[in-house]
């Protein structure tokens, strides 16, 4: 047996396995007194990871016989999961303390999730992508119910857990029949065989290539295999929905790119009668769903369905900009997305499950550096220009355009163009409501470090997108 | 054939001009409730006057360059790169921006001062004035922008300011709706602006204007993806320079403050649709089909907008119709090939309309003092409330008066030199058919603006109370009406046509811009008619129609003042027609925001567990009331449904791959 | 392939369980009564309704049983191998070893080893104080 290790390809995840040690035991140790111990070792785990990810970025080659690889991509989606954590945890004790969940655990869950998400994006073999996959959604699913005492959050937990285990079983029958026809997991080796086969998608393989699809549909949420998001999104602890909303997502496409990224691959599936119609269908539904919501957490929730279908469009188009147009519009996503929902729980006053947009009402004269960035965030996911999440948007389409999927990009647009009336309410009122009784927002001094955080990068990336961009394709190029 | 190469100029001083209303914005809104609503005035109208002076430097710079090389550019950064497509943040002022930059400048910080006046008292001053810079900002944007993306964020940025400002008395529920239907049927145009640039992107692999012009000019004439991205493009001009059938939305945004409607409803942003496609005039050029149509709905909205004109009492409305009647027109002139006309009557109509608007908000800032003193309850904005404000607002009567003949087209006055050039241009294409449109709409023109004027200004004053009058408004707006008013006369002369004896300055001026288009329409279609007889003849018809307008209006409001409630009773059905705007808003709610609560209810509801709220699209009928009143379904559902549909789905994708 | 060793050992195994009964009938004194009889269900009541409550203890228990279950399950096929696999496999053990350590010692600490657990902190400090108050009688 001839196995090259090469430990730097899985640099960052070996520091997240030892943080993720290292933060239970500090925990046991300290966590009688304070929880200070425990978050303050978190972040120093994340910002070692991210230094190391970085350090090594793209550089590390494959590892353990070609089972992961320390690619620019793998860096790229590192990277982002590593700083959508960061961020969420960043202003997580505000939240945990005031919900009286403030437990050790809760840590130690975000780093196991972050390390799961990390194998996704540097799988080269489907069962370490299943492992990561595993890994992470098993802690997520704790984190949904993280809130013990609330009957909401443990449904939600309970859902996840129930729909979550009922695809994986799909998703692992899915690789069996794979490896029953391709003799392999090994992605290169799955690759290779389409690439050789005049009907790649006879046999087993067509079954196993559908339910390997399938799975991660539900991971993305993507219609109609989204039922559980909104229900889920709603009961969890919200930094928890922040997290979940963005980087699980992530990490999903992460894989489903480096899956199905391939010429050799893509060309022969009938992309056109699955996600074609799936994009279409999740843009338009999110969009529709949350018209109608009353809450800015569903809204939110239902938002980021939608912001999955555009997603979509890229992966349909299989091209090279659209791929980087994914990179690029997940990175950004994150920010707008842990950022809204952060202002989000901060303006609510009624306690967790009535996130009331009304409770923003007046927000403009209470708290005017909120109210602007809420307003960027809004705008933002809109994707009104010069700000991130129009740029994410611009490449995405028109990466579909370049692949023929106009009528798919009428329908988004036209979509984005439904989408305008919900987030543009929350501006409304917060600049133009009238309301009673509102408290002054309370002292949240990590809160507001992240929002404006958020804020920043929104605005910077949105007027000098180059860069990111640029490391997105380089990203992509480092796949093939 | 070849595109002409435009040698073009740096210039560091272009960034100043959009700098300007940003500072001011940003200090304003900065500060906030610590700012004090004097010193807010001051600065914004400080920041538009800086960035006038700037603007008319730049203008003089061009004006001493070689008509050719009339082309000034600065490049701030590199905005982004995708492979071999790349756009930047810069700027292009060329003889066509250069017009538009002063015109915003200009007009704006006139306007600005005048709201110092008007919204004095009211509490939200500093938000009016950071949100009017705001909007002074995106215009700059807009026009100055040498790139489609650039000029899509003015766009954008536009549309977002005018409904924060249609919205700003927000207590008041239908000025809140009418904001919102003015954003929502805005988005309808953006979204033709946005797949227009994703075809551009496509067919030219460029944003840039320069590039893709010149890689244009290589497409055959009338070639299909010229004519879907000119048509695409008309889709956006139409949404944001109210147009059939999206004017709806202009009429209603009269909701907001006035001296908006006279900045943004029609100096500036309702402009941007005409600019951008004289902007795009090679693309328009190459597409005949596009032509005509921007002729024909021009030619439609023109005459469409006078007749409801006719009919309106609410002064405010009179002068919307108004509006949108003279956007008409001006798509009119772009249709026919004359954009230099075009751009030309947006510059006098700017003057003219900006001067009425705000003559008009005098007027109701006259009669609403009027109200509150007198405790009467009656609409300051109904015409039929007033009259007689002659004598107590001398001011405001004069210069009224001269931007009415302006817009009547009586010779000498702006008014006349633009849209007697439009009709020409019209004519001398070969078009007769739209000048004779264009003729009528312009005789009713001179009806409808001298009915207003005779009801509100002359006669006696309706409701006289007890020896208590309306007064004129003070000196910081009725400045900048007197100066409207020498523009709305003087604005004109820049274009007196040859036959007059004039030297058709602006004409020249615009050479250099549409060069390339004139180039292509003569080769494709010949020269149109060059006759001083016939110009002659056709001017004098136009203003003896402008003229029989005046006296007709005349004769029934001043003369014999029983014959239009004869007319009225004679016509009944036809009036009734007109006066409620033939329908239309009615029309759209039966036709777009009904089918749409019903698919909502029926389709959506049932088949996703979602309660979706009614009519969400057209904002006018609708108030979207989530909670109360609606049992909302808490649950979506239980587990056992989510897995039996999303099992369903999985059995389906498997069938779909093994097929 | 050659099945003979496997079939002896089959024959083998076999043999030992039949000779251990035997043995155990043979030897074993027997005074049967009703309690003796019954099936024997880890403590809980073997016939009755299957919907009553169980102590979630269970499910704790079983789960860290599980959880040592499976490492062994992943050291046999490590132990037969460990000469071709080499120094870099043991260190992977030992890491292996060393994180499931580590879930031992969290599990303890945090008292799921013990089959009464008090729920809270406030409960384990009445639990003291009470405790406390026997002995000061």
């Amino acid at each position: 047996m001839n196995i090259t290790y090469n430990l730097p390809a899985i640099g960052t995840q070996l520091v997240l396995g030892a943080g993720v040690i290292l933060v239970l035991l500090a925990d046991l140790l300290t966590g009688k007194k304070n929880r200070d111990v425990a978050y303050q070792t978190t972040l120093t785990v994340l910002v070692l990871a991210g230094i190391i990810c970085v350090m090594k970025w793209g550089s590390a080659g494959a590892g353990f016989g070609g089972q992961v690889f320390g690619d620019g991509f793998a860096s790229f989606f590192n990277l982002a999961f590593l700083a959508i954590a960061f961020l969420v945890v960043f202003n997580s004790p505000n939240y945990l303390k005031r919900n009286e969940i403030d437990h050790g655990e809760y840590y130690m869950l975000i780093l196991i999730a972050v390390l799961g998400m990390t194998f996704m994006s540097s799988a080269g073999d489907l069962l370490i992508f299943f492992l990561g996959l595993e890994t992470m959604s098993i802690s997520l699913y704790v984190l949904a119910g993280f809130h013990k005492s609330r009957a909401r959050s443990n449904e939600s937990s309970l859902k996840y857990l129930l729909l979550g285990a009922f695809f994986t079983g799909f998703l692992l029958y899915g690789i069996a029949l794979i490896y029953g026809q391709v003799g392999s997991t090994n992605l290169a080796d799955i690759t290779s065989y389409l690439a050789g086969s005049a009907n790649p998608l006879g046999g087993y393989m067509g079954v196993g290539l559908a339910l390997l699809l399938v799975g991660l549909l539900f991971k993305m949420a993507v219609v109609p295999f989204h039922f559980w998001s909104p229900d889920v999104y709603d009961g969890a602890p919200t930094p928890v929905t922040a997290f979940m909303s963005a980087a699980p997502k992530a990490a999903a496409f992460a894989a489903a790119l480096r899956i199905f990224y391939d010429p050799a691959i893509s060309l022969g599936l009938p992309w056109d009668k699955t996600l074609w119609i799936a994009a279409a269908l999740t843009i338009t539904l999110g969009n529709f769903a949350a018209l109608a919501q009353s809450s800015i957490k569903r809204m939110l929730a239902y938002s980021s369905i939608t912001h999955a279908g555009y997603l979509m469009i890229g992966l349909a188009a299989g091209n090279e900009l659209g791929a980087s147009g994914m990179l690029y519009y997940l990175f950004t996503y994150g920010f707008m997305n842990v950022g809204a929902f952060t202002i989000a729980w901060l303006v609510n006053r009624r306690g967790e499950g009535n996130y009331l947009l009304s409770d923003f009402a007046q927000l403009g004269s209470r708290n005017p550096v909120m109210a602007l960035l809420m307003s960027i965030f809004m705008l933002s996911l809109t994707g009104i220009p010069p700000l991130a999440g129009f740029f994410g948007k611009l490449y995405v389409f028109s990466a579909g355009v370049k692949a023929g999927l106009i009528w798919l990009v009428v329908i988004a647009v036209l979509n984005s163009v439904v989408s305008v009336f919900y987030y543009l309410r929350v501006m409304v009122i917060m600049y133009m409501r009238e309301e009673e009784g509102l408290k002054d927002l309370e002292k949240a001094p990590t809160v507001a470090i992240t929002a404006i955080l958020c804020g920043l990068v929104i605005l910077l990336l949105g007027l000098f997108p180059g860069p990111l961009l640029d490391l997105a394709r380089e990203s992509v190029l480092s796949l093939l | 054939m070849h595109h002409e190469t435009i040698t073009t100029t740096h210039s560091a001083l272009l960034w100043l001009i959009p700098a300007f209303p940003f500072l001011g914005m940003l200090i304003n809104g900065l500060l906030g409730k610590k700012q004090s609503p004097g010193a807010a005035g001051i600065l914004a109208s400080g920041a538009m006057f800086l960035s006038f002076i700037v603007s008319a430097v730049v203008f003089f710079q061009l004006l001493g360059m070689h008509a050719e090389e009339r082309s000034l550019t600065q490049t701030l950064y590199t905005w982004m790169h995708v492979g071999d497509f790349s756009a930047n943040i810069s700027f292009l002022i060329d003889p066509l921006s250069a017009v538009m930059i002063l015109v915003v400048t200009g007009v704006g910080f006139l306007i600005h001062v005048y709201s110092i006046g008007y919204m004095k008292g009211d509490p939200g001053v500093v938000r009016y004035f950071t949100q009017l810079n705001l909007f002074a900002f995106f215009m700059l944007l807009l026009v100055m922008a040498d790139n489609y993306l650039l000029m899509f964020v003015g766009w954008e940025g536009v549309g977002l300011c005018s409904y924060l400002l249609i919205g700003f008395w927000w207590d008041d529920m239908d000025k809140a709706i009418a904001g919102k239907k003015a954003f929502i049927v805005n988005r309808i145009g953006d979204f033709g602006f946005l797949l227009a640039m994703f075809l551009i992107f496509v067919a030219f692999g460029s944003l840039d204007f320069e590039t893709v012009f010149a890689r244009a000019t290589g497409m055959p004439y009338g070639s299909g993806v010229v004519t879907a991205i000119t048509l695409l493009l008309f889709l956006g001009a139409c949404g944001k320079s109210a147009q059939l059938p999206l004017y709806v939305w202009l009429p209603d945004a009269m909701a907001g403050p006035t001296p908006v409607s006279a900045l943004i409803h029609a100096a500036t942003m309702v402009t941007a649709g005409v600019y951008m496609v004289a902007r795009s005039n090679i693309l328009y050029t190459l597409a005949p089909v596009s032509m005509a149509v921007v002729a024909g709905i021009g030619a439609a909205t023109a005459i469409f907008a006078a007749t409801i004109g006719l009919a309106q009492f609410d002064i405010k409305k009179v002068l919307a119709y108004s509006t949108v009647s003279q956007l008409g027109y001006m798509f009119l002139a772009c249709g026919v090939g004359a954009f230099g006309a075009g751009i030309f009557h947006l510059m006098t109509h700017a003057f003219f309309k900006a001067l009425l608007f705000m003559g008009s908000g005098s007027i109701i800032h006259a009669m609403h003092h009027y109200m509150e003193k007198t405790g009467s309850h009656d609409d300051p904005q109904d015409m039929r409330n007033m009259g007689g404000l002659r004598k107590h607002m001398p001011k405001t009567y004069w210069t009224f008066l001269l931007a009415t003949l302006a817009i009547a087209g009586i010779p000498g006055f702006s008014g006349f030199f633009s849209k007697d050039e439009i009709l020409w241009k019209a004519f001398s294409s070969g078009n007769i058919a739209v000048w004779v449109i264009g003729a009528i709409a312009a005789g009713l023109t001179a009806f409808y603006m001298f009915r207003l004027v005779y009801m509100t200004f002359f006669g006696e004053f309706k409701p006289a109370q007890s020896g208590e009058h309306p007064h004129e408004s003070p000196s910081v707006m009725t400045v900048p009406l007197m100066i409207l008013a020498v523009l709305s006369i003087i604005g004109g002369w820049v274009g007196i046509p040859h036959v007059l004896g004039g030297g058709n300055h602006i004409e020249h001026w615009f050479h250099p811009v549409f060069a390339g288009s004139e180039h292509i329409s003569t080769l494709h279609q010949g020269h149109g008619i060059h006759s001083s007889g016939i110009e002659m003849t056709v001017m004098i018809v136009s203003v003896l129609i402008a003229l029989a307008g005046i006296g007709i209006a005349y004769l029934f409001y001043i003369k014999k003042t029983d014959i239009p409630g004869k007319i009225v009773s004679a016509i009944g059905p036809l009036h009734k027609l007109v006066y409620n705007k033939y329908f239309v808003d009615e029309i759209y709610e039966a036709g777009v925001v009904t089918p749409i609560e019903k698919t909502s209810d029926f389709f959506l509801w049932r088949f996703f567990d979602v309660k979706i709220v009614d009519g969400m699209v057209n904002g006018a009928a609708t108030v979207v009331d989530f909670i109360a009143g609606h049992l909302r379904k808490v649950q979506t559902g239980f587990v056992q449904n989510y897995a039996l549909i999303m099992g369903a789905a999985v059995l389906v994708i498997v069938l779909v791959f093994v097929w | 392939m050659n099945f003979g060793p496997i079939f002896l050992f089959l024959i083998a195994a076999g043999g030992v369980v039949f000779v251990a009964l035997f043995l155990n009938r043979m030897l074993a004194p027997r005074k049967p009564n009703p309690e003796k009889l019954s099936t024997y269900e880890c403590g809980e009541e073997a016939v009755g309704s299957p919907w009553i409550r169980f102590n979630t203890r269970f499910y704790v228990i079983a789960l860290i049983f599980l959880v040592f279950d499976v490492e062994v399950l992943f050291l046999f096929p490590w132990a037969v191998n460990l000469k071709s696999l080499g120094m870099f496999a043991w260190i992977e053990m030992a890491v292996f070893i060393i994180i499931l350590s580590v879930g031992l010692a969290y599990v303890w600490a945090k008292r799921d080893l013990e089959w009464i657990k008090p729920d809270s902190d406030e409960i384990q400090a009445a639990l003291r104080q009470s405790s406390q108050t026997i002995t000061d009688k």
